[in-house]
């Protein structure tokens, strides 16, 4: 069972560290950039997020090389401003200014999370429905999703947000 | 990078499924093009039975007197959730059944023991609307699967292995694959979905033995094409019309009618026209892919009521006089009849079979509507409709019984929507249809008795002789007709897989299954004796409308048990 841990242990390295920077995944000290709109291909500062939603869609980018990991789509998150004192401790604990960052692709068939319902403001997938609770870790609060959207811890600097640590969860959903 | 894996049993069972396999290796009949066109009543060979689209087997050992013994004599788990929509097709004892994500299994259709199994890797940034497949098709000793990305895969009937794949498109500008491809002259026929992502429909055709493109035709007609001026500007290139389900066939005529689905994006104000050939059946050459002629049932589309689904070919009476015709309960409520030949389609007769609001008048000789304006939704303009955008119908399949002359319709009733429009920022694979979710209205009247509707009609009289209404679920499911006069249909969100009397509509046998089904029912013999088989595996829209549901109806389930399963019945 060890030799077996082991080798998978490999496995899932070697699948974390594709040679294409613009498909690695998010990685401490990126900026991130608009994937739609006016502002498209630019860093998202915390001015930029509108209080209270809706979200924003995002691709990582690496500061020193400008390479935009935007190769996978697994790479695209959102990002929402929020009062800091509505958040549930573990998202606070990986927000900064209010900002929080989930994968943007639903843990229910991989769509993108790219909605927003106002009336109750919940991020919602556009295929299917599934609705997450932003304040609390991405929690599912309705539809088939499985499972909350993995988090991406973020830091902010002059007011520009920044990747502060690797996904934290799942990204993706379970096909066959 | 390499996607695919077939995964004998043998290496679970280890020598004992060789054998079996081999023994079907040895006796596996070649699917014919004679055979496609005249299949044996014991066999099922093709998606809804034969190429007329018909649904219906002549078989009559299960009768309305004996059906009430009818019970489960093999199930086998699919190991996938989400909607199960294939039909298991069958070819001299030997079953083939699609799963979502392209998985195909064989099995032994006497004993439901597994032969083989074919699974397929996404890729890992790959998504879809729908995950789903709506079945396989058969020719020579291969077996026919898209795969989402999407793919047309060749598999040898005997191994499960693959002969040869074929990339459809890219899926990064949002086209997919779930759809049964339709075999016709050697040719294998099969269409796209993406009508919610800016794609530009087609249809396309492989050599069945090879694998080599033969031609693709668009829906969506380009400048200078015949209809292109039914498009402003470029708005052909992100045009819709998806072509999603398989297409029927008429050996009389030579032409292969295939269903084109919504237009792109949803609300006709950004694209002026009646956007040929989005809402229509198109008449194909199945050799050139050649359009000889079309039907538009609705222009400029503004209700996401694809018409994705192909008529059925059936000669039928009209005004005294035998009409070589074609029958079509359109998503957007209204019974078609229609005529064809070797010219095209012809409009014969229309009536609504579902309440709608939105059509003001049906020119008597062309059959294209005027509307009701305050109905038709658009740019920043909210509007209301019934029925809503799930139709009349959705794609569930109708049946017609030959020997009766009847159509049975599953049907849904007492539901409208809204929808309020915007301009969206187009981006390659992305949702594009110029609204967002939370602007997707879908009511229910809280007074309805009733909500799914099996309804029976004498096609050529024109008139519906019953309904089987469905108090506390919408209907979902594919409606199978036999010999004997029975009506085999699930559909419904109790899990139930019932047999109705094909003359009354009465309830004559039911029987609860692991989870709702919205897969096609069949029928087979085996060593002479029939069965009925079938796949319960709730999921997509069903499950997605039954959500909605369950926030506007109290004591509607928010979530029907999902998993699939293939199961077998004969009466003991």
């Amino acid at each position: 069972m060890l030799g077996l841990g082991v080798s998978w242990s490999f496995l899932d390295v070697a699948a974390a560290a594709p040679k294409d920077p613009a498909a690695a995944r998010p990685t401490p000290g990126d900026r991130l950039v608009f994937v739609l709109g006016d502002k498209k291909g630019q860093v998202v500062k915390v001015e930029d997020l509108t209080l209270e939603g809706p979200q924003e869609l995002a691709y990582p980018m690496d500061p020193a090389t400008k390479v935009v990991r935007d190769a996978s789509r697994l790479n695209q998150v959102l990002l929402i401003r929020l009062d800091p004192a509505e958040l549930a401790p573990d998202a606070r604990a990986n927000a900064a200014d209010g900002v929080v960052a989930y994968s943007a692709i639903c843990t229910h068939q991989g769509c993108d999370v790219s909605q927003w319902k106002p009336d109750t403001k919940m991020l919602l997938c556009v295929c299917h429905g599934s609705e997450y609770d932003p304040r609390d870790r991405a929690k599912v609060t309705f539809g088939p999703a499985p499972r909350r959207l993995a988090m991406l811890p973020v830091k902010t600097d002059g007011g520009v947000v920044i990747v502060a640590g690797p996904f934290k969860g799942k990204v993706g959903f379970m096909d066959l | 990078m390499k996607a695919t894996k077939a995964l004998p049993i043998c290496t679970a069972l280890l020598g004992g499924c060789l054998s079996v396999a081999a023994a079907y290796g040895a006796g596996y009949t070649p699917v014919t093009d004679a055979r496609l066109a005249n299949p044996e009543p014991g066999n099922w060979l093709m998606t809804r039975g034969n190429y007329q689209g018909w649904s219906y087997s002549s078989l009559d050992q299960i009768n309305p007197g004996n059906v009430k013994r009818l019970v489960p004599v093999w199930a086998v788990s699919t190991g996938v959730t989400s909607g199960h929509q294939a039909p298991p097709l069958v070819n001299n004892g030997m079953m083939f059944v699609s799963t979502p994500s392209a998985q195909v299994l064989a099995l032994d259709a006497k004993t439901g023991n597994v032969i083989w199994r074919y699974k397929r890797e996404l890729p890992e940034d790959f998504s879809a609307l729908h995950n789903t497949n709506r079945g396989v098709a058969l020719h020579g000793d291969k077996v026919y699967v898209t795969g989402l990305e999407p793919v047309l895969i060749a598999l040898d009937a005997k191994t499960g292995s693959v002969v040869w794949e074929a990339k459809l498109e890219d899926y990064h500008t949002g086209y997919y694959s779930t759809m049964a491809p339709l075999i016709v002259n050697g040719k294998v026929l099969v269409g796209v979905s993406g009508g919610e992502f800016g794609v530009r429909g087609f249809v396309a055709a492989y050599d069945a033995e090879t694998g080599a493109p033969a031609w693709k035709t668009y829906t969506i007609p380009g400048p200078g094409d015949p209809g292109g001026n039914t498009w402003p500007s470029d708005t052909w290139k992100r045009g819709g019309g998806a072509t999603w389900m398989t297409g029927t066939y008429d050996p009389d005529t030579k032409l292969v009618f295939w269903g084109v689905g919504n237009a792109s994006p949803w609300f006709g104000d950004q694209r002026p026209g009646d956007n040929l050939y989005t809402a229509s059946t198109i008449a194909l050459d199945p050799n050139t892919g050649a359009i000889k002629g079309h039907f538009q049932y609705h222009w400029n589309d503004s209700w996401d009521w694809d018409e994705m689904n192909a008529p059925i070919v059936v000669d039928y009476k009209m005004g005294g006089k035998t009409v070589k015709g074609l029958l079509k309960p359109a998503r957007n409520g209204y019974l078609y009849w229609l005529s064809r030949s070797p010219s095209g389609i012809g409009f014969v007769h229309a009536t609504n079979y579902v309440k709608q609001d939105v059509f003001k008048s049906i020119d008597p000789n062309t059959g294209r509507p005027t509307y009701n304006d305050a109905n038709k939704p658009g740019t920043g303009k909210k509007a209301s409709f019934c029925p809503s955008l799930w139709g009349g119908k959705d794609w569930p399949f109708e049946a017609y019984n030959p020997k009766t002359g009847m159509l049975y319709i599953p049907a849904n009733e007492n539901h409208c929507g809204f929808l309020d429009g915007k301009v969206q920022e187009y981006v390659p694979g992305k949702w594009w249809t110029g609204v967002d979710i939370p602007d997707i209205g879908f009511t229910v009247s809280k007074d309805a008795t009733f909500f799914g509707d099996v309804q029976a009609w004498d096609v050529s009289a024109g008139a519906k002789v019953w309904d089987w209404k469905v108090p506390k679920s919408m209907m979902w499911g594919s409606i199978l007709t036999t010999g004997s006069g029975l009506v085999f249909v699930g559909g419904t969100n109790d899990r139930k897989f019932r047999a109705l009397d094909g003359k009354s509509g009465q309830v004559l046998w039911e029987f609860t299954t692991n989870s709702g089904i919205i897969a096609p029912p069949v029928s087979y013999t085996v060593d002479g004796k029939q069965y009925i088989a079938v796949a319960s595996g709730w999921g997509v829209d069903a499950q997605f409308q039954q959500g909605l549901l369950s926030n506007l109806l109290p004591g509607w389930d928010k979530s029907i048990p999902e998993g699939g399963v293939i199961w077998a019945f004969a009466v003991q």
